[in-house]
């Protein structure tokens, strides 16, 4: 029999207290403790190199994170983007105008429809064209009804990135039924290309104004109940509140736009700055947060979602009877029949789909609010039926690359609240 | 602005409603400051760089500046032109606007276009060892410069283990506790090591 020992395990205390139970440790001195057991060369010196994606569902997408971490604290993050490059930019080169929509249809997959009104409207701002009024309020329910189904997306998958799987399950059903309107109206659920230049690609159909009203008036209970599982959950405030704060200096100093920049308190909305499709004769406010945390942000994405409904209504209440396109046949084809019937018709549809519409000299930035922040389209033209430069300002892009500045110095389970809170599309981050 | 500047400011237009204004590319900076800080200026909103390649060889690029003033609701263009017989070169506006970082890394990815004291000057979109050139130029062919079989090949051929730039690996203090040959490996980047063609077809 060997001698008895006596085996000493550092237990992380640093003693009894008088009650012989072990003294508790707050975890922020755990390196003062840490010297009983006395390590040889220290515990944790080194930084771990972590890789996040580019698959990885809490990346919503192919954006991949490089990130450096101190045990669980972020240092560094450096992200990588452009898995999904496609070159839309270059392609519109070689395209006539109307041909561009179906791209701005893959760029921000979550709200197509904004996409192809924004598309639209530049080359229309670039061709001076007047729309006719029902066009108008259509294209503004076709962008509120994009807005409601992006926040719907965010609303979910953020709840599921921070571990509540309900709201993500009520969100998805109620974005499906936007997408059965947006499929009936357009003919697809993703791909819609809805708008032609000076115009739309069709009339809403029967049914479709009695459905939306319906969606209505659902969606805001359905808001009610996501928030009735999260604003107040405290779960979900331990992990939002105070998390990825960016002051409202620094939003306006990385260009941020959307929902990111009103939860910093900017008070910038495009709808309200800079109106388009008569935006200011509608009555809705613009969510402001004041922390600009990942919680701020949420609410006023929630805020935003009822506004929108607020929008919807109001449009349908005064949606105008008329044409939907303009009445210019060097823009718009002329209906089928008349192109097979008589001459002149069938001369303009002709040359539309030979020669494409030709734009005058010059260049053209717009801009619309769409769910990701201020999405843009600028043109340049040489008189030539096909554009210079196409360029698209990438809400997303630009609101991502405030990344790394927002999430270091938390803990990696933030970095994906804080990730998450962007609220990206990859499809227009790469183009 | 003239006032301020004299000369160095090109000539104004407006197109579409927009306003659009030519500076000069060694001045461009202080003059985007001017506009930045001056009271009834504030253009303090940046809201997107980006470049323009006419068809006709003759024009000069143009770096785009789309400024906005958040108190003013104005919108203003600056651009400035670069003969593409000179050097591609502009100030960066990083120390102005955080937000031009990724910018100005994409239009130089995109365009060649380089951005003096820019902090972290890579490419962006394409990957980093990317070498047939700035896609969105009009000398670039626009299915690319090498055929669908070389790309095809390529990409066969290219590092699976090279996942990290050298910046990041340093970062892990353990690479160089690698073997030598690994780290090499890991080092080389993507698509470095592409054998010359010349094999039996399905070498490689």
């Amino acid at each position: 029999m060997g001698e008895k020992r006596t085996v000493e395990l550092d237990l992380a205390t640093p003693g009894w207290d008088a009650s012989g139970q072990p003294a508790r440790v707050p975890l922020g001195v755990a390196e003062a403790a840490g010297e009983i057991g006395a390590v040889e060369g220290g515990i944790g010196s080194e930084h771990l190199l972590l890789n996040l994606g580019p698959q990885h569902p809490a990346t919503h997408g192919v954006l991949r994170l490089v990130v450096e971490l101190d045990g669980e604290v972020v240092v560094r993050v450096i992200p990588h983007i452009g898995y999904l490059h496609s070159g839309f930019e270059k392609l519109g080169e070689y395209r006539f105008y109307n041909q561009i929509i179906p791209l701005t249809d893959r760029t921000d997959y979550l709200a197509p429809m904004a996409n192809n009104v924004c598309l639209a409207m530049g080359a229309e701002k670039l061709m001076g064209i007047e729309l006719t009024e029902r066009c108008k309020v259509l294209r503004v329910i076709a962008c509120e009804m994009s807005r409601i189904i992006s926040h719907l997306v965010w609303l979910g998958t953020t709840a599921v990135d921070l571990g509540a799987f309900t709201p993500f399950l009520w969100t998805f059903q109620e974005r499906e039924r936007i997408y059965d309107l947006q499929e009936a109206w357009t003919g697809a659920r993703l791909t819609t290309s809805l708008t032609r230049v000076g115009g739309l690609m069709a009339d809403i159909p029967d049914g479709f104004e009695a459905g939306l009203r319906a969606s209505c008036k659902r969606l805001p209970q359905v808001l009610d109940e996501a928030e009735r599982m999260l604003t107040n959950n405290a779960i979900w405030c331990a992990r939002t509140q105070g998390i990825g704060i960016l002051s409202a200096e620094d939003a306006i100093n990385f260009s941020m736009s959307g929902p990111m920049l009103r939860a910093s308190g900017v008070d910038y909305d495009v709808r309200k700055d800079r109106p388009y499709l008569d935006y200011e004769t509608y009555d809705f406010d613009v969510p402001i947060g004041e922390n600009g945390d990942v919680y701020d942000r949420y609410l006023v994405r929630l805020e935003e979602m009822r506004q929108s409904v607020r929008i919807i209504e109001q449009a349908l209440d005064r949606l105008p009877d008329g044409p939907i396109n303009v009445d210019d046949p060097r823009v718009i084809l002329p209906p089928k029949t008349a192109a097979m019937n008589d001459m002149e018709s069938m001369i303009f549809h002709f040359k539309q789909v030979m020669e494409g519409v030709r734009a005058p000299v010059g260049e053209a930035y717009f801009a619309i609010e769409n769910g990701k922040g201020e999405l843009g389209t600028y043109f340049v033209s040489d008189g030539t039926a096909k554009p210079v430069r196409w360029r698209i300002r990438p809400p997303s892009f630009i609101n991502l690359s405030a990344l790394p500045k927002m999430a270091e110095g938390h803990l990696i389970a933030d970095l994906i609240a804080i990730n998450a809170s962007v609220d990206i599309v990859l499809g227009e981050i790469d183009r | 602005m003239r006032r301020e500047f004299g000369d160095k400011i090109g000539r104004a237009l407006e197109s579409c409603g927009d306003t659009i204004v030519y500076v000069d590319a060694g001045r461009a900076r202080a003059v985007l400051a001017w506009l930045k800080e001056t009271p009834d200026q504030e253009y303090n909103y940046l809201t997107d760089i980006t470049a323009v390649e006419y068809r006709d060889a003759e024009l000069p690029m143009e770096v785009v500046y789309l400024l906005f003033s958040l108190r003013r609701k104005v919108q203003l263009c600056v651009k400035i032109a670069l003969p593409k017989d000179g050097d591609l070169e502009v100030d960066s506006v990083v120390p102005l606007w955080q937000g031009a970082n990724w910018l100005e890394r994409e239009v130089f990815d995109m365009f060649g276009i380089t951005f003096r004291d820019h902090p972290d000057l890579r490419r962006i979109l394409m990957w980093e060892t990317y070498s047939e050139g700035h896609p969105l130029r009009k000398d670039f062919p626009l299915r690319g410069r090498l055929s669908r079989s070389e790309q095809v090949r390529r990409a066969l051929h290219a590092n699976p283990e090279a996942h990290y730039s050298m910046e990041e690996l340093s970062i892990a203090e353990s690479f160089n506790d690698l073997p030598e040959d690994m780290r090499q490996r890991l080092a080389q980047g993507e698509r470095d090591r592409i054998p010359e063609l010349g094999g039996a077809p399905g070498d490689g």
